[in-house]
């Protein structure tokens, strides 16, 4: 079976990352749509490395976790410090500057 | 080449999964199965010749960053309702068609690559990856490590309320609290200085007067609470029946012998 199936998981696992983002209004739902399309990057890399037979691909994929770390601690701290500001989690709450 | 079971599991357990993300309602459902797609996603790096990653993948996400996941969301309360009003018209529509489009383009492009799979096997174990890391991509380590460090900082930062007030010691509390008029000492127990010790029924002061905050604001608020004034007339009137009445077992009302203290009877 040839790997680049594992791509085409990927791009479908993307694609259902970023319907998440666009539809869902729950900031913390929404950043889940974001893991989960970094980590469908990370299943081609890491698909990729296994195509060529090298290892590059998952040194990239280590380090998309890595960042990927680091940006789940900042983001998660600017969705607490929102909630603490208008106590709600709601991505509409821009919709107030609408006249 | 690649095992073609595993990845089927993979694929119904990685799709269904994040299906959850688009259909489920509550934010602890959609980080659960989130953490289901994690692991398929880990078993998937294994299957390809990554087990390193694949550990990292199940340490990283979903030991850590799912489980940070889950503690925001009961941080700031599971049963926020995310309401269905639409603010943009149309926009449920938009986001479905684009977000298909990208599914469209992304899988016509990869379905006419032709790649021949490489016979040779990559290994990615600790060791392996180790060395190319260090020596190939240490510049890179180390710009990562200055960014951890920034992204806790940053976190640190951005959840730090800084403290308005000076902070109260606890001397000044008390003296705050006797200024508003309350007792220094705690309340007295409801009942246990009377002849009836139960809940409902005020303690009495040493000159027989009931206390009426003894008894519990709840117990008076429902009307279940007895008057301490009937009981101190059974003990002010000789003629009354209950005047010597006393649990069975109580010593006898004029023994000098009642309470004694360690010693006490001796030195007198």
């Amino acid at each position: 079976m040839n790997p680049m199936n594992y791509v085409i998981l990927a791009a479908i696992l993307f694609s259902i990352g970023a319907a998440a983002v666009l539809l869902r209004r729950n900031a913390i739902v929404a950043f889940m749509g974001v893991e989960l399309m970094l980590n469908a990057a990370n299943l081609a890399l890491v698909a990729f490395s296994r195509i060529h037979g090298e290892l590059d691909g998952q040194i990239m994929a280590f380090f998309v976790m890595v960042v990927a770390a680091a940006e789940v601690v900042v983001g998660l701290a600017i969705i607490i410090a929102v909630f603490r500001a208008r106590q709600t989690i709601s991505l509409d709450e821009p919709a107030e500057l609408k006249g | 080449m690649v095992n073609e079971v595993l990845f089927w599991v993979v694929a119904i357990i990685t799709v269904t999964g994040s299906l959850s993300l688009l259909f489920a309602r509550k934010g602890a459902h959609i980080a659960m199965s989130i953490v289901t797609v994690m692991c398929g996603l880990a078993a998937a790096y294994v299957g390809l010749g990554a087990p390193f990653l694949g550990v990292v993948q199940i340490v990283v996400y979903t030991g850590a960053v799912m489980m940070l996941f889950l503690f925001v969301l009961m941080l700031v309360g599971v049963d926020q309702r995310e309401s269905l009003k639409e603010t943009i018209k149309g926009q449920r529509w938009i986001a479905l068609v684009g977000a298909g489009g990208i599914a469209l383009l992304l899988i016509s492009v990869i379905g006419r690559v032709e790649l021949t799979s490489s016979d040779q096997f990559t290994d990615g174990n600790p060791e392996e990856i180790a060395i190319e890391l260090f020596s190939q991509y240490v510049l890179v380590m180390e710009v990562l490590g200055a960014l951890l460090i920034t992204a806790a900082v940053g976190a640190l930062v951005l959840t730090h309320t800084p403290r308005l007030t000076p902070r109260r010691t606890q001397v000044e509390l008390q003296a705050a609290r006797i200024l508003a008029g309350a007792d220094p000492v705690n309340k007295p127990m409801p009942g246990v200085y009377a002849r009836h010790n139960a809940l409902d029924v005020p303690a009495l002061d040493p000159e027989g007067n009931p206390i009426d905050h003894s008894v519990s604001r709840v117990l008076e608020a429902r009307h279940q609470t007895q008057e301490g004034a009937e009981f101190r007339h059974q003990l002010a009137d000789p003629d009354n029946p209950d005047h010597d009445a006393k649990p069975a077992d109580a010593p006898p009302r004029d023994a000098h012998d009642r309470n004694p203290r360690q010693g006490e009877g001796e030195s007198r």
